[in-house]
């Protein structure tokens, strides 16, 4: 599949950012907030010029590949049924200030991406964009060589899929470190060195090459997340 | 465009504990009469504003910033006396109004609100509020806020306090409504909110570069129009150090507000900062660090970059000694300013 219309679910911070660098891509974009349209249109005209203020179902019907970029607490607002056989990029992260109290919003012995995928069980499910600050997101894109190039975490389940997303970050302007394992997506979660960290490809695989070594990654191990 | 003889130029602290020359930290108590202090020599040598932040937590000394306001106020004559910022959410607006217009009273009109819903989560359960409720709270608490600030009786019913009935709420303010700012983090809903209330809005720019925020200020603009409403120009509060050293500047900023941001990061799950990411911040980011000129060319940028009324620097950032601190407001005051008003005008006869 040619990915070529990129829908994003959630008007925030990350949508937005992410909005605009699927539009400097070449993307056709559209994007929907928790509301109606009136609610964000005036924001993306605004904000993100170009990007098609939509319904969540519009969203989805018209899209190639979706990326869910709401507050972590929410994503059981959005019907599963609506991203059925989707391809879908999970952006989102267990975030205090947002979700509330963890034990509240996710089950403690799983990671948050593999509770995700268990909502959107007909979705095929792949982590990205959800470790490196979103003001970093914005500014720094490179093309392909540049060695100032930064680089994404991404891994899911399904092979076809992660190769899909990763060739989709790649041309949002970043390297890729792959894994074929939702359940890695602990490595980037908050608490991770890597949450909020912005690396280029080499120091990225280094720590998620030796994430067993890394403090968090010892207390994920005893703590038996995974 | 800037219009450089209506400028305005605040320091806001969060109360940081103070250290001692050698390194120890000084009490809460000592941290907060320290801000008493830096608030007189700021009144001293003309700043506008000075702010103080909530917070809940011990790295911090100031839990109820109007109190310590107060105290100020009651030494200075010109200094407006602003929280930064009030955390509306779990707070009761009523409570809110009657302390700030006691204030204001007390300071002859000095009085000035931002309104926020923090960064911080502390004072939710404190309160006995749930997280989950926090852009519910806001909005309720805004809209109660709003009626009162008008200052007349208000009739008012929602879900997270007691009804009011045609109920009149004292004291009166001497200039009928109290001065309000929205204090917001970049959330562009945040800013059409504060537009279809009307508020003044500063916006907190604590990473990256102040460039990504033009959009949102148009956003503002645009909002206000849309929905009928006042448009002011609008504030901006980052993070600074000025000392008489550049090199002596960028290494008591890198270590003190690397250790706070690092912190706050500990108990968030963020990555602590890398000395790249500081770098950045203070080249081209949201850290205005440096000795006078390099502090005054960059604010200036961010001032007219983002056509702004209003600059707030936050200092004290970490544990800085009342030394560093107070050299810098000084800084501030007789270098910076005058310098950043300068470089505007000249931009302005070259234009």
């Amino acid at each position: 599949m040619t990915i070529k219309r990129v829908g994003i679910l959630g008007a925030g911070k990350v949508g937005i950012v992410l909005a605009g660098l699927a539009l400097d891509a070449g993307y056709e974009v559209r994007i929907s907030g928790s509301g109606s349209v009136k609610k964000i249109d005036l924001i993306i005209k605004t904000l993100v010029p170009g990007a098609i203020a939509s319904e969540n179902s519009e969203v989805v019907a018209n899209s190639d590949i979706i990326i869910l970029a709401i507050p972590l607490s929410r994503y059981k607002n959005i019907d599963a049924a609506l991203l059925k056989d989707k391809l879908v990029i999970d952006a989102t992260n267990y975030w205090w200030e947002t979700d509330g109290i963890r034990e509240e919003v996710l089950a403690p012995d799983s990671t948050s991406s593999e509770q995700v995928q268990a909502y959107f069980k007909d979705s095929t499910l792949v982590k990205a964009f959800n470790h490196m600050g979103y003001h970093n997101l914005q500014e720094e894109t490179h093309p392909k060589g540049d060695p100032k190039r930064k680089a994404l975490f991404v891994t899911g389940d399904d092979r076809t899929a992660v190769d899909q997303v990763a060739a989709f970050v790649d041309t949002m302007g970043f390297d890729q470190v792959i894994h074929y394992d939702i359940a890695d997506g602990i490595m980037t979660e908050p608490g991770s060195p890597l949450f909020g960290a912005s690396l280029n490809y080499k120091d990225l695989k280094r720590v998620i090459d030796h994430f067993d070594q890394t403090e968090f990654g010892q207390k994920v191990a005893a703590s038996k997340i995974k | 465009m800037v219009d450089v003889n209506k400028l305005e130029f605040g320091i806001e602290t969060f109360g940081d504990i103070i250290a001692n020359e050698d390194g120890s930290l000084k009490s809460a108590a000592e941290s907060i009469r320290q801000i008493i202090h830096e608030g007189e020599v700021a009144d001293q040598y003309g700043i506008d504003v000075i702010g103080v932040g909530e917070h809940h937590r011990p790295d911090y000394s100031v839990s109820s910033p109007e109190t310590v306001l107060a105290a100020i106020a009651a030494v200075t004559k010109n200094i407006k006396l602003a929280t930064a910022v009030t955390v509306l959410s779990s707070d009761d607006p009523v409570r809110v109004y009657e302390r700030f217009a006691t204030l204001d009273g007390l300071s002859a009109g000095r009085a000035q609100i931002m309104l926020g819903r923090g960064s911080f989560t502390e004072s939710f359960p404190l309160f006995g509020y749930d997280l989950i409720d926090y852009d519910d709270l806001f909005n309720e608490k805004l809209e109660l806020y709003d009626l009162l600030r008008k200052e007349k009786p208000v009739t008012w019913s929602g879900k997270f306090r007691a009804s009011l009935k045609d109920q009149e709420v004292y004291p009166k303010t001497e200039h009928g409504e109290l001065e309000t700012y929205i204090g917001i983090g970049g959330s562009p809903e945040s800013i059409v909110r504060a537009a279809r209330f009307g508020y003044k809005v500063i916006l907190a720019i604590i990473g990256g570069q102040a460039d990504r925020f033009k959009p949102y200020i148009d956003l503002y603009h645009e909002a206000a129009k849309e929905l009928n409403m006042p448009e002011y120009p609008v504030a901006v509060h980052s993070h600074g150090f000025i000392a008489d050293d550049e090199d002596e500047a960028i290494e008591v900023a890198f270590k003190n507000i690397k250790a706070n941001f690092d912190r706050i990061g500990l108990t968030r799950g963020w990555a602590p900062m890398s000395r790249e990411q500081f770098d950045n911040e203070t080249k081209v980011g949201s850290f205005y660090v440096g000795d006078p000129e390099t502090v005054a060319q960059r604010i200036a940028r961010t001032i007219d970059l983002l056509d702004l009324g209003r600059f707030d620097l936050v200092y004290g950032a970490g544990n800085q000694t009342a030394a560093q601190r107070e050299r810098m407001i000084e800084l501030f005051a007789t270098k910076v300013i005058p310098r950043v008003k300068e470089i505007l005008l000249e931009k302005e006869a070259a234009k």
